[in-house]
C-alpha cells in the first residue's frame, strides 16, 4: 500500500514536471539538506523542515580531556556497558576503559594491552569489544585473526578463530571487525572480506553458520548481458555479490541491528537493498518500514562541499525506547528513526566545530546520551538531549505506558516547539485515538498524511456514527424503496377504480 | 439573418426559438449517454445525423476540466495527495485543453488528406463527447473516496483507470466513425495522429525557443545601448 502511494506521488511529480518543462520553467528549487540548520527532519513531501535541536554537545573529549598521556591512533570502536566506556584504540593496540562521572566527565580507569594466558598475549589491531551480562569481555583481535573471550579480570577463557567450513572460500582469512554477544554467550561477528552474513559462533566456540546475508541486487540489463556473454567475458564482469555489513549492534531484546554503507545509489532508490536491517535469531530482517521514505538517511545526495552520493551508515545504536540512531560517515550526520521507521531527527555535519565531525566511525548511547567517536580527530563527542529531545522521548514513553492524556499533553508541547513536526501531530492523533476521540484524531492524521492511522480512526468513527444514526439510516433506506413502490400502487388503484365496471355502468 | 427579418420576430417567436434551442441543447447533451454506451452507432449518428452539438461538446469539455480541478480539493487525501505549493490552476486547465487541441488539429489535418469525412468541428465534437465518462465516473468516485478507508480503497484506482480507458476507447471509436473509417484504418490514423501531435509539439518548442532567443537578442542590444549612453 505504502509503495503504491509513493508511486502515485512520484507519478504526480513526473506529470507536473513534464507539464512544466513544456513551458520552459526550470524546477531546481529544492533546497539541499541542512545548509542552514543543525537539526532537521524531512516532511511528507520530502522537503527539509528545520527543527529545534534535539541534542546538544555536552563536551568533546580529546586525549587530554580523557586523561591520557599520548594521543589515540586510528580508534575504531566504542562500547558502553552501564557507566563504563570501552574505546578500541586500534592503532595503538590497546583498549581503554573510562567511567562516566557526572554529566560531562569521562574518567580514565584502565588500559588493556594484553590478556593473561592467551597466545600471543598482546593485541594486533583490536577492532571491537563486547561485554556480556556476566562482565566477560569479547575482543575482536583483528590482525591476530581471533576473537578472545576473557573473564572480567582479563584472564583468558577461550578464543574464536577462523572456522574450518566449506562455506568459507579457501582464500579468505578471518579478520573480525565487529562483534556482538548475546545473553547465551553466542557471538555474532562481522569479518572483512566475508559477505555471506554475520558469522555465528556458539558459546563453546563452534561456528554454526552465517546469519542474515544481505540481499543481492542486480540490474535487469546487467543480467541480460551476462546471459549473452561468454564464460571468459563473464569472468571479467563484476559479479552480483551481497555487500558486507559495516557494523552491528545488539539491542536490549537481543535483535541485531546491522548497517551497511557503500550501497549503490540506484539500488537504494529502487529499495532492492537496505541500509539498516534488524535481524532476529533466524537472521530474518524484521525492521518496520512504515515511514514516508526508506531508512537510508539523507534524501538529497547532491554534491555539497564535494560530497555526493547517499549517506554512508557506519554504525548504529538503539536506545531503550527502540529509537535507533544511524551514523552517516560521509556527511557526519546522525539520523534517528523510531520503531516504525519514521525519521525523528537528523543533525550534524562535516567540520571542526563541536557537534561536527571529520570521520565519525562509532556511536554508542548511555541512557539517552550519545557518544560519537571520530577517527580522524581522535575525539569522543558527548551529546545530551535538549529539552525538545527529552520531550519527544518522554511523550513516546508515556504513550507506551498507556498514559495517553500525558502523552497527548507532551506531544502538544513538542508541537509548540516545532510546528512542522509530523511525529507530534501523529502522536497527538494516536493518543486521541486510544482515548476514543476518533473524529478529532482524524484531523491530526490528515494534517500529516498518515493514511494508515487515519483509516483506522475513520473506520471506528464510521462504526460509531452508524450505531448512533441507525434509525435514521433505516428510515431513509425504507423511504427510498417504499415511496416509489407506493406511488406505483396508488396509480394502480386509481386506474382500477377508473376502469371498474361498476363506474362504467354508472357513467352510461 | 437580415435586419428586416429580425424586426419581424415577435416576442413569442423569440421565446419559441429559444425554447427550441434549449430543447435541442438538452437533446444533444442527452445523446452523449447514448454515445458512451453505443460507441459505434452513437458516434456515427453524432455527426452524420447531427445528433450532437457544439454547445453540448463545450459543456462536456468544461465539465471534464472542472472535474479535474475540483478533484484536487475534494478527493480524500488517502488517494490523492496534493502539494498545494506547486499547484497552478492554469496548468491543470492546459493539461486538458492543450493535448485536446493538438489532437483535434493533428487528426483533422491528417484525415482530411485521406478521405476523412469529418470536418474540424466534427472531430472536436466527437472527441469532447468521448470525454464524458471522465466526469461521470470521477465525480461520484471523488465523493465516495471520503467515506472509505485505505484498505477498502482498491476500487478507487481500478475505477480511476477504467474511466480513462473508457474515454480512450470512445475517442478512438469516435474518430473512426466521424471519418467513416474501417477498424484498421482507424487504428493506423490514431497512431499517425499521435505522431502528428509529437511533431507539432516539437515545432512549437522550436518556435518558442527561437522567439525567446530573438527577444533576448533585442533585450541585450537595448541593455548595451543603455550602458553606453
Amino acid at each position: 500500500m505504502k509503495k503504491r502511494v509513493n508511486k502515485l506521488k512520484i507519478m504526480r511529480r513526473l506529470l507536473s514536471a513534464a507539464l512544466l518543462s513544456g513551458f520552459v520553467i526550470s524546477c531546481f528549487g529544492k533546497a539541499y539538506a541542512g545548509e542552514d540548520n543543525y537539526t532537521y527532519v524531512y516532511d511528507y513531501w520530502e522537503d527539509v523542515q528545520e527543527s529545534p535541536d534535539a541534542y546538544t554537545v555536552a563536551r568533546v573529549f580529546d586525549f587530554g580531556a580523557l586523561g591520557l598521556s599520548s594521543n589515540l591512533n586510528n580508534p575504531e570502536s566504542l562500547f558502553v556497558d552501564g557507566d563504563k566506556v570501552y574505546l578500541c584504540d586500534t592503532g595503538n593496540n590497546r583498549i581503554l576503559l573510562f567511567e562516566r562521572k557526572g554529566s560531562d566527565q569521562l574518567e580514565f580507569v584502565d588500559e588493556i594491552k594484553s590478556v593473561k594466558g592467551a597466545d600471543p598475549e598482546t593485541f594486533a589491531a583490536p577492532a571491537d569489544i563486547a561485554v556480556d551480562e556476566d562482565g566477560n569481555l569479547f575482543i575482536a583481535d583483528r590482525d591476530n585473526n581471533r576473537v578472545i573471550k576473557t573473564d572480567p579480570d582479563l584472564n583468558y577463557l577461550m578464543q574464536f578463530t577462523r572456522p574450518d567450513d566449506s562455506a568459507l572460500d579457501a582464500g579468505t582469512g578471518f579478520k573480525p571487525d565487529k562483534i556482538v554477544c548475546d545473553t547465551a554467550g553466542r557471538i555474532y561477528c562481522e569479518a572483512s572480506g566475508i559477505n555471506k552474513g554475520l558469522l555465528k559462533f556458539e558459546s563453546d566456540g563452534v561456528f554454526s553458520g552465517f546469519v542474515g546475508a544481505t540481499r543481492v541486487s542486480y540490474n535487469f540489463m546487467d543480467y541480460i548481458w551476462k546471459r549473452l556473454a561468454s564464460q571468459a567475458q563473464r569472468e571479467q564482469m563484476v559479479s552480483f555479490v551481497p555487500t558486507e555489513y559495516d557494523n552491528v549492534y545488539m539491542d536490549r531484546e537481543g535483535f541485531i541491528y546491522a548497517v551497511s554503507g557503500g550501497l549503490k545509489e540506484e539500488d537504494l532508490k529502487n529499495e532492492t537493498v537496505d541500509a539498516v536491517r534488524k535481524l532476529n535469531m533466524m537472521g530474518t530482517d524484521i525492521l518496520v518500514r512504515n515511514g514516508d521514505y526508506p531508512v537510508f538517511g539523507d534524501l538529497y545526495w547532491g554534491g555539497g562541499g564535494g560530497i555526493s552520493g547517499p549517506s554512508y551508515f557506519k554504525d548504529v545504536t538503539v536506545l531503550d525506547n527502540d529509537i535507533y540512531i544511524c551514523l552517516d560517515q560521509k556527511r557526519g550526520r546522525l539520523f534517528g528513526y523510531d520503531d516504525q521507521g519514521r525519521m525523528v531527527y537528523a543533525f550534524g555535519g562535516n567540520g571542526n566545530q563541536a557537534g561536527y565531525f571529520r570521520n565519525p566511525v562509532s556511536i554508542e548511547h548511555m541512557g539517552n546520551d550519545l557518544l560519537v567517536l571520530d577517527q580522524l580527530d581522535c575525539t569522543i563527542t558527548l551529546f545530551i538531549p535538549t529539552h525538545y529531545g527529552s520531550l519527544i522521548y518522554q511523550a513516546m514513553e508515556q504513550f507506551d505506558n498507556g498514559e495517553y492524556d500525558d502523552a497527548q499533553a507532551t506531544w502538544e508541547e513538542v508541537k509548540t516547539l516545532n510546528g512542522n513536526y509530523a511525529l507530534a501531530y501523529i502522536g497527538i492523533g494516536r493518543s486521541m485515538y486510544r482515548k476514543g476521540q476518533y473524529k478529532e484524531s482524524m484531523k491530526y492524521f490528515e494534517a500529516k498524511y498518515d493514511d494508515e492511522n487515519y483509516s483506522r480512526a475513520f473506520a471506528q468513527y464510521r462504526k460509531q456514527w452508524i450505531r448512533e444514526n441507525i434509525i435514521g439510516i433505516i428510515v431513509i433506506i425504507l423511504a427510498i424503496f417504499l415511496v416509489p413502490m407506493s406511488i406505483g400502487r396508488v396509480y394502480q388503484i386509481k386506474e382500477e377504480i377508473d376502469n371498474a365496471d361498476i363506474f362504467k355502468l354508472m357513467k352510461k | 439573418m437580415s435586419r428586416a427579418y429580425r424586426k419581424k420576430e415577435s416576442k413569442e417567436d423569440r421565446r419559441e426559438r429559444r425554447a427550441a434551442n434549449l430543447a435541442r441543447y438538452k437533446e444533444t447533451l442527452k445523446f452523449g449517454f447514448y454515445c458512451i454506451s453505443h460507441p459505434l452507432d452513437g458516434f456515427w449518428k453524432l455527426t452524420h445525423e447531427h445528433r450532437g452539438s457544439l454547445a453540448a461538446a463545450n459543456t462536456i469539455l468544461i465539465l471534464a476540466i472542472f472535474t479535474r480541478i475540483i478533484k484536487l480539493k475534494y478527493t480524500s487525501f488517502l488517494f490523492l495527495q496534493v502539494y498545494w505549493e506547486d499547484i497552478n490552476i492554469f496548468l491543470y486547465i492546459a493539461s486538458i485543453i492543450f493535448p485536446l487541441s493538438l489532437w483535434v488539429v493533428g487528426n483533422w489535418a491528417l484525415t482530411t488528406l485521406f478521405d476523412g469525412k469529418g470536418r474540424l468541428g466534427d472531430v472536436y465534437i466527437g472527441t469532447c463527447y468521448g470525454m464524458l465518462p471522465y466526469p461521470l465516473i470521477q465525480i461520484p468516485l471523488m465523493i465516495v473516496s471520503n467515506f472509505v478507508t485505505i484498505q477498502e480503497g482498491q476500487f478507487y484506482s481500478v475505477l480511476s483507470v477504467l474511466s480513462l480507458v473508457w474515454c480512450l476507447i470512445l475517442i478512438i471509436c469516435g474518430m473512426g466513425q466521424v471519418h467513416a473509417y474501417s477498424a484498421a484504418k482507424t487504428l493506423l490514423f490514431t497512431i499517425a495522429s499521435v505522431a502528428a501531435v509529437l511533431v507539432m509539439i516539437f515545432l512549437l518548442m522550436i518556435f518558442f525557443s527561437m522567439v525567446t532567443q530573438g527577444v533576448s537578442y533585442f533585450i541585450s542590444i537595448g541593455r548595451e545601448l543603455m550602458y553606453r549612453m
